[in-house]
């Protein structure tokens, strides 16, 4: 094989890049929000991350051994444990362990290794297993605790999350508004919600550090953002009682997670700057569209995923000119 | 025998023949088949009324009384036995989390609740769509033998004492709503009915003893006359 | 002996659902149970049968320029038969399998089988063929109806066989057929392989 490799005329300098250093930095950019999970949920938090990242690992372990029975292993390279954290991220903290550990075998099983492994999967393996679960369990996926209960796991107080609220608020429920939290408190993740979800600023920490270390662009984060605020935006200004503010919207929810870590995935979105913008612009409206008219409070791990089945159009569509080409007329 | 080839005039015989063969065997099935069909349907609705207000020997099913409150149509059935009021079953539905929600309720002649049935709705699956069992008999937010004139139906999120569906607060407003509405219409019946006198007589005086109110207008929740309007427009 | 290969060819090597993948519609559509998929798979095979004999009866009637509209009329004559007698005599089955009785009319095996075997062999052969798919369709049907029952419910024809709340919901609804069906197809491809 390596015989076969058509090398062209020295010198050649090894850009240094590889799956584990993309990995590992992703895993670095997860730690503030894993902080915040842990400082707001706890021992549940702990827990669930744990046992997420364990599954995704042992999955992708015993596949690769056992069904692919291939030689070498692919759980060194860190897209397993990414998986796992990412999985988790998108779990409430009081998750029964059992419901973990299918959502890891559907994330890592059904939508990574049918498929072929890392590379050739058409969809963000955690997000497939989240909706799954959402749809699967929707009551275990969708009783959120209250933070600040740290020394307990399934047994905590739970309450609606604020999409919740504004869910209620386009379906008639005058005083749900009121009941969010404030955007500051939003924005430091001090609500219900998944773990990973809560607080913007640790995810916009991780996102800093991704676009430093340059394992992302800014196109698809920043064009999802920018969209779903221009648009919640336009709705709250047309009737304030019923759409909640674009800061709400912006801060809730896995906006921000999907926004900098789902839909930035390298497999399952663009490769041309300018596709990703139209990735990121559709992932931004349809968010809102679900989040505001469809039956699911939550709209971001359905507008990433359907995104997702457009990616490979997209890229056809946005296909760079060959060097030399002449431009058809 | 040879395979016909394809002139205008076999093919033109062919089709014909065909179709007048065909539209003669329909014909007849439809004829065998119309009295079952016809039964079957009727069997239907008057199962689904029995299961809600049950031991009644008339046909309920047969003559529905239409009730228009609001822009909105409720279906009320009366059962009698031995030509006794004994309850009537009130068809009433309210905009859910997904769309309209259709319910069934069955009343006793005091309008306490004997059981109800979800006719359709369109609620997420393994959330909402639990209302067709979580207020039964045995079910944790237990309706039956309550009476919503003595105090209306409310999740205990509004102050009332009908435990919610977990993670699903918007369908059980509204199922509630579809039945004090239900009950509302069904009170309505009873006082306006031109033949009250052969029905139970005290149904309405409890009523005007709690709350007058309640029988002669739609409780309204806040968000009542938006949803009832939303229902004119049809389904979303 | 040459028809029980026309019945068993239709069972296994030309299984509908699992070799053909022909009728996907209400393949996907009506096994969210064992009992739908298999009450969906008889009334499919009622039509099969019945319309494969009468065209392979009436073959030589039909010039073959118009023989497509000629055995729509007949796939269609039998489809409504069956569903006024559904609807007639076991409502319940009818109102469960509701819009995908109709839509038999147009389920591409029975054209198929049409096309490719009733009109090239005698009445006989014919009803053996619409045997063999019709019981292939209907095996295919109930496995996948019992796969997505056990996996969504816990249950199999209505059987409790694990407690309800370990029921994955998805593969009730219809992104879990398409995944219950994806993996079936691949475990029986890999035991006809083998």
């Amino acid at each position: 094989m390596v015989n076969k490799l058509i090398v062209s005329l020295s010198p050649h300098v090894h850009g240094g890049d590889s799956v584990q250093k993309n990995m590992y930095g992703v895993l670095i950019a997860l730690v503030p929000a894993l902080l915040v999970s842990f400082y707001m949920f706890g021992l549940g938090a702990a827990i669930v991350t744990l046992t997420s990242v364990a599954a995704c690992v042992f999955f992708e372990w015993a596949i690769t051994k056992f069904i692919l029975k291939r030689e070498r292993s692919t759980i060194m390279d860190g897209s397993a444990a990414v998986t796992g954290i990412l999985l988790a991220f998108n779990l409430p903290s009081n998750i029964p362990l059992w419901i973990i550990v299918i959502g890891a075998l559907v994330a890592i099983g059904v939508a990574k290794m049918t498929f072929g492994g890392l590379g050739c999967n058409p969809f963000n393996p955690a997000l497939a297993g989240r909706i799954f679960l959402l749809i699967s369990f929707p009551v275990q996926m969708t009783s959120w605790p209250v933070p600040g209960q740290l020394a307990s796991y399934t047994d905590v107080e739970t309450a609606a999350t604020p999409l919740a609220l504004m869910k209620q608020a386009v379906h008639g429920n005058a005083d749900a508004l009121n009941q969010l939290p404030g955007s500051f408190d939003l924005f430091l993740g001090n609500n219900p919600g998944c773990i990973g979800e809560i607080s913007a600023l640790a995810l916009l920490l991780g996102l800093v550090y991704m676009l430093w270390k340059k394992i992302i662009s800014w196109h698809i984060p920043v064009s999802i953002l920018a969209t779903v605020f221009v648009f919640a935006g336009l709705m709250h200004l047309a009737n304030p009682e019923v759409y909640a503010s674009p800061f709400a919207h912006l801060f809730t929810g896995g906006l921000m997670l999907g926004a900098i870590f789902m839909a930035t995935d390298y497999v399952t979105s663009p490769m041309t700057h300018k596709g990703m913008v139209i990735y990121g612009v559709a992932i931004g409206f349809l968010t809102v569209v679900i989040r505001v008219f469809g039956s699911y409070p939550e709209g971001m791990s359905f507008a990433i995923f359907i995104m997702n089945a457009f990616t490979p159009l997209i890229n056809t569509f946005c296909k760079p000119k060959r060097f030399g080409e002449v431009v058809k007329k | 025998m040879k395979k016909l080839d394809s002139s205008l005039k076999n093919m033109l015989l062919s089709l014909t023949g065909f179709s007048v063969v065909a539209g003669a065997l329909l014909g007849w099935v439809n004829d065998v088949t119309a009295d079952p069909i016809a039964e079957a349907s009727a069997k239907t609705l008057s199962d689904a009324i029995a299961l809600v207000v049950p031991g009644f020997d008339n046909n309920p099913a047969e003559s529905p009384e239409e009730v228009e409150a609001d822009g909105v149509t409720y279906k009320v059935y009366r059962a009698t036995k031995g030509g006794e009021f004994i309850g009537a079953a009130v068809e009433s539905s309210a905009n859910g989390f997904g769309g309209a929600l259709s319910v069934l309720v069955g009343f006793d002649a005091e309008g306490n609740i004997i059981d109800y049935s979800l006719l359709s709705h369109a609620e997420t699956p393994g959330l909402g769509s639990k209302a067709a069992d979580w207020f039964k008999k045995g079910g944790k937010g237990d309706i039956t033998g309550k009476n919503p004139g003595q105090s209306l139906l409310k999740v205990t999120k509004d102050g009332g004492e009908i435990d919610a569906i977990t993670a699903s607060t918007i369908t059980s407003r509204a199922f509630l709503q579809a039945v004090n509405n239900a009950y509302a219409v069904y009170m309505e019946g009873e006082t306006d009915a031109s033949s009250g006198a052969s029905r139970q007589a005290e149904a309405p005086a409890e009523v005007s003893d709690t709350d007058a109110s309640s029988s002669a207008t739609l409780y309204a929740h806040p968000s009542d006359t938006a949803s009832l309007n939303n229902q004119k427009g049809g389904d979303l | 002996m040459n028809n029980l290969k026309v019945l068993l060819n239709g069972i296994v090597k030309e299984n509908p659902t699992f070799v053909l993948l022909l009728g996907m519609c209400p393949t996907l559509g009506t096994t969210s149970s064992a009992l739908n998929g298999m009450g969906m798979g008889l009334a499919t095979m009622f039509v099969l049968i019945c319309s494969n004999v009468v065209i392979s009866a009436i073959k030589n009637l039909v010039p073959d320029m118009v023989r497509i509209p000629i055995f729509v009329v007949v796939i269609a004559t039998f489809v409504t038969v069956l569903q006024m007698v559904m609807q007639a005599y076991v409502p319940a089955l009818y109102a469960t399998l509701g819009l995908f009785i109709p839509l038999i009319v147009v389920n591409c095996i029975l054209l198929g089988r049409a096309e490719a075997f009733a009109c090239k062999n005698g009445p006989v052969a014919s009803f053996f063929d619409g045997l063999g798919i019709g019981l292939g369709f209907t095996i295919a049907l109930t496995l996948l109806g019992a796969v997505r029952e056990f996996l969504g419910t816990g249950k199999v024809f209505g059987l409790a066989i694990v407690p309800e709340n370990y029921g994955m919901l998805v593969f009730v609804l219809a992104p879990g057929a398409f995944i219950a069906l994806g993996y079936l197809i691949a475990v029986v491809n890999r035991l006809r392989k083998a």
